[in-house]
């Protein structure tokens, strides 16, 4: 094929045959609020762990739907669970359990 | 010299009992003798497999601890207190107390008087060869009493005898009362009895009145007192001269088995079990598994009294009720796994269930050990840690200093913060260090209130976490991530130590008691901001003035129960205004709702238990609410705004806040 110069950025290129329903199937079951979080990042701005490493519970979720399950489990590996993103989180979502069952479900096998 | 036994037995020419039944035993002993042999066969087989699962030097400890005087004494203490007489019970409910020692306390005299009287006047039949497994039961039923020469020893014991079956009937009936109408006992929810409980249950209620019957039926051969004589004299004027007794004892007898047989399989086997459990507590020997060694203890020294079923903040909603700690021991007594790991991450922690059980089974360490079985091997990195941590700990504080590029997200090219004065000065003369804590980050409110009482006393601080610090893994070992907080906990512990501080002061009381109970700090002073605060008030350093406010103190959870720490902040908080009780306090004090502790409440749920706490806590119209802890400060501040119009004059205020004016 002729390289005209022009081409996706690897990085950015989502391939949503990859996304496995099963899995995300497996997480909203255990925690329901995978599916309301807005994608706000109040839960990034506040993270304990971020001052560390990076770590993002929002990046975690949209990963997850963009058929990335290992860039979210990078992103979340950091987490001390302290529980800041639960209390600014504006749709309460119970993230310390989310991340759990995203890190249960996601680092299986 | 010869003993006083003697001389009083010598008194007697004639003896006093004689044996009607020459052979000691009768076939109706048979259901009795068959059920007490059976659950003492299975309570011996379940205390060598228990205490062969128990780690070797745990078991060591446990053997040891039965030999230290302290200990000893202890022991007694507990098993009188809490087993028997149920003193727990009787402080905060004295009608159940009542109920609850006069089955246990008078079923347990009436055994030991029954075997006193046997070792007095047969002393020959207490031998196991000889029917000293059930003739002490039915000793009444094999002796005729010699009359006219019956001594006033004998009567003694027939007074004796008489007087606790009467205390037990009237335990026996209070609970069957309290079957219908619980909330009369003060119990507003009571435990669901599984089906080999409801068997255990009902022989337990004919037990008593069985033997009231079979004794009375017996009193004018084998003697009585008020009690037997007096029901017996009513069947004689019933029945005509001859009493036809035997079916009455059957009855005791199969309703003794029955009971027995049931006992391991139901609640009641706590009766037993709980010693065990009171020993290995006192031991001081925790549980390292949610169902393994001293957790067996445990699960089977609960009596499933349900007295943890009001306790819980939860059940604010019935509909949380299957939560409640007495169905997590049901269900991992039953090894009822999908059930047991729901349960267990739903609670808030907030430790109620434990500081209230009467004989203190831990149901929260229970499951924080069931949460660790799932979470603890799930991966997690902290390389980041030990990356930065060298840099920041030399010179004592977590802020990086100006030199240093500030990690943003992992990039480190984010701009430096301003050095503020205080942490450019050298540290290590400096004696007292603030660690604020994750939480506190989030409620700016309550650092600047400790920063201005922190001036205002004059005291030379160093504000650790200052630009931000790590997480304390409290949070972490609530979750049962025991092995990621262990990490934190040894960064953590290298920053405070190359402080050089003399004194840590925490305003966050979940931080509180970690680095009280794990991180071991050596010569380094560990205290809440409450107590802190309070010792500075008492030397003179801070001045406080008292207005005229009415102010209500929360207990946190982590604080209160978790802590010990009740008095502090009420003795600084009575000097800044008048301090109004609230309907629970201490001890009770209901959870805010906001608990780091449970996984999987949702919102909406917490909505109410806060609700429920604040409706305790207003009860003596206080103008200004009062809390030490940053979770609660915002638990409280978001349900008091979004409530109702009563609520609406309530301030919510951090206690340092208050201290400031």
């Amino acid at each position: 094929m002729v390289d005209f110069g022009f081409g996706l950025v690897p990085s950015s290129r989502i391939n949503l045959d990859l996304f496995d329903r099963e899995k995300y199937d497996k997480l909203t079951a255990i925690e329901p609020d995978a599916r309301i979080c807005i994608s706000c990042g109040s839960c990034t701005a506040v993270c304990t762990a971020g001052q560390f490493a990076h770590t993002s519970l929002r990046e975690a979720l949209d990963d997850i739907l963009n058929a990335n399950p290992d860039k979210a489990l990078e992103s979340l590996r950091s987490c001390q669970l302290c529980g800041k993103c639960a209390m600014v989180c504006p749709r309460g979502i119970n993230t310390r359990h989310l991340i759990l069952s995203i890190i249960k479900v996601y680092s299986g096998e | 010299m010869t003993p006083l036994f003697q001389i009083l037995a010598a008194q007697d020419v004639a003896p006093e009992v004689i044996d009607r039944i020459p052979s000691g035993y009768s076939h109706f002993v048979i259901p009795f003798a068959v059920g007490i042999t059976f659950m003492l066969c299975w309570l011996l087989v379940g205390c060598v497999r228990l205490l062969a699962a128990i780690p070797r030097h745990d078991r060591l400890t446990f053997f040891k601890s039965l030999f230290i005087p302290k200990t000893i004494v202890r022991n007694l203490k507990d098993l009188f207190g809490d087993c028997l007489l149920h003193l727990k019970i009787w402080r905060r409910k004295p009608l159940l107390g009542y109920m609850h020692s006069a089955i246990a306390f008078g079923w347990f005299m009436i055994i030991v008087l029954g075997h006193i009287e046997v070792a007095l006047f047969v002393p020959k039949r207490l031998s196991v060869t000889n029917g000293g497994l059930f003739y002490p039961i039915f000793y009444r039923y094999f002796v005729w009493m010699n009359p006219g020469h019956t001594t006033l020893r004998g009567s003694f014991f027939f007074f004796l005898m008489d007087f606790f079956l009467l205390y037990i009937l009237s335990g026996i009936a209070l609970a069957v009362f309290k079957r219908f109408r619980s909330i009369v006992l003060g119990m507003r929810h009571t435990t669901k009895p599984s089906l080999a409980d409801r068997v255990a249950l009902y022989s337990l209620w004919l037990i008593f009145p069985l033997r009231l019957l079979a004794e009375s039926f017996t009193a004018d051969l084998s003697g009585g007192s008020f009690l037997t004589v007096g029901v017996n004299r009513f069947w004689h004027l019933l029945f005509g001269d001859k009493l036809w007794f035997t079916p009455c004892w059957w009855a005791y007898s199969i309703s003794l088995g029955l009971f027995f047989v049931a006992m391991p399989f139901s609640r009641y086997m706590h009766i037993l079990t709980e010693v065990l459990w009171i020993l290995l507590r006192n031991a001081g020997i925790k549980p390292n598994h949610p169902r393994k060694g001293v957790a067996e203890a445990e699960i089977y020294a609960c009596s499933s009294c349900g007295l943890c079923l009001d306790a819980c903040p939860m059940n604010v909603q019935k509909k949380n009720l299957k939560y409640s700690s007495v169905y997590f021991i049901r269900f991992l007594r039953r090894h009822n796994e999908k059930k047991i790991s729901a349960i267990a991450d739903k609670c808030l922690m907030c430790d109620k269930c434990h500081a209230l059980c009467p004989v203190g089974v831990d149901a929260p360490a229970l499951r924080r050990a069931q949460r660790a079985t799932e979470n603890n091997s799930l991966p997690f990195d902290y390389s980041c840690i030990s990356a930065v941590d060298t840099g920041l700990a030399a010179t004592g504080v977590w802020a990086p200093d100006a030199s240093r590029p500030v990690r943003v997200n992992g990039r480190p090219d984010a701009l430096p913060p301003d050095p503020s004065p205080q942490e450019s000065l050298p540290d290590a003369s400096r004696p007292v260090l603030y660690f604020a804590g994750c939480m506190t980050r989030l409620t700016p409110r309550i650092i600047k209130a400790v920063e201005s009482v922190f001036e205002a006393a004059g005291v030379d601080y160093v504000f650790a976490d200052r630009e931000g610090g790590m997480c304390c893994g409290r949070p972490l070992m609530l979750a049962g991530r025991n092995d990621a907080a262990a990490k934190l906990i040894e960064a953590n512990k290298k920053m405070i130590e190359e402080s050089g501080c003399s004194t840590l002061v925490l305003s966050c009381p979940i931080c509180y008691k970690i680095f009280k109970e794990e991180y071991r700090l050596e010569g380094i002073k560990v205290t809440h901001y409450t107590q802190y605060f309070n010792e500075l008030i008492a030397s003179g350093r801070l001045k406080v003035e008292k207005t005229d406010r009415k102010l209500v103190y929360h207990d946190p959870c982590e604080l209160g129960r978790g802590c010990g720490v009740y008095f502090e902040p009420r003795a600084a908080l009575g000097k800044a205004g008048t301090l109004v009780k609230a309907s629970m306090e201490y001890d009770e004090s209901i959870c805010c709702g906001g608990s780091l502790g449970s996984l999987t409440l949702d919102v909406k749920d917490r909505a109410k238990i806060a609700e429920a706490s604040l409706k305790s806590l207003t009860a003596g119209s206080p103008d200004t609410i009062v809390t030490a802890c940053p979770l609660c400060l915002k638990t409280f501040s978001e349900a008091v705004a979004n409530s109702g119009s009563p609520m609406n004059g309530v301030a919510v205020k951090d206690f340092a806040e208050v201290l400031r004016g």
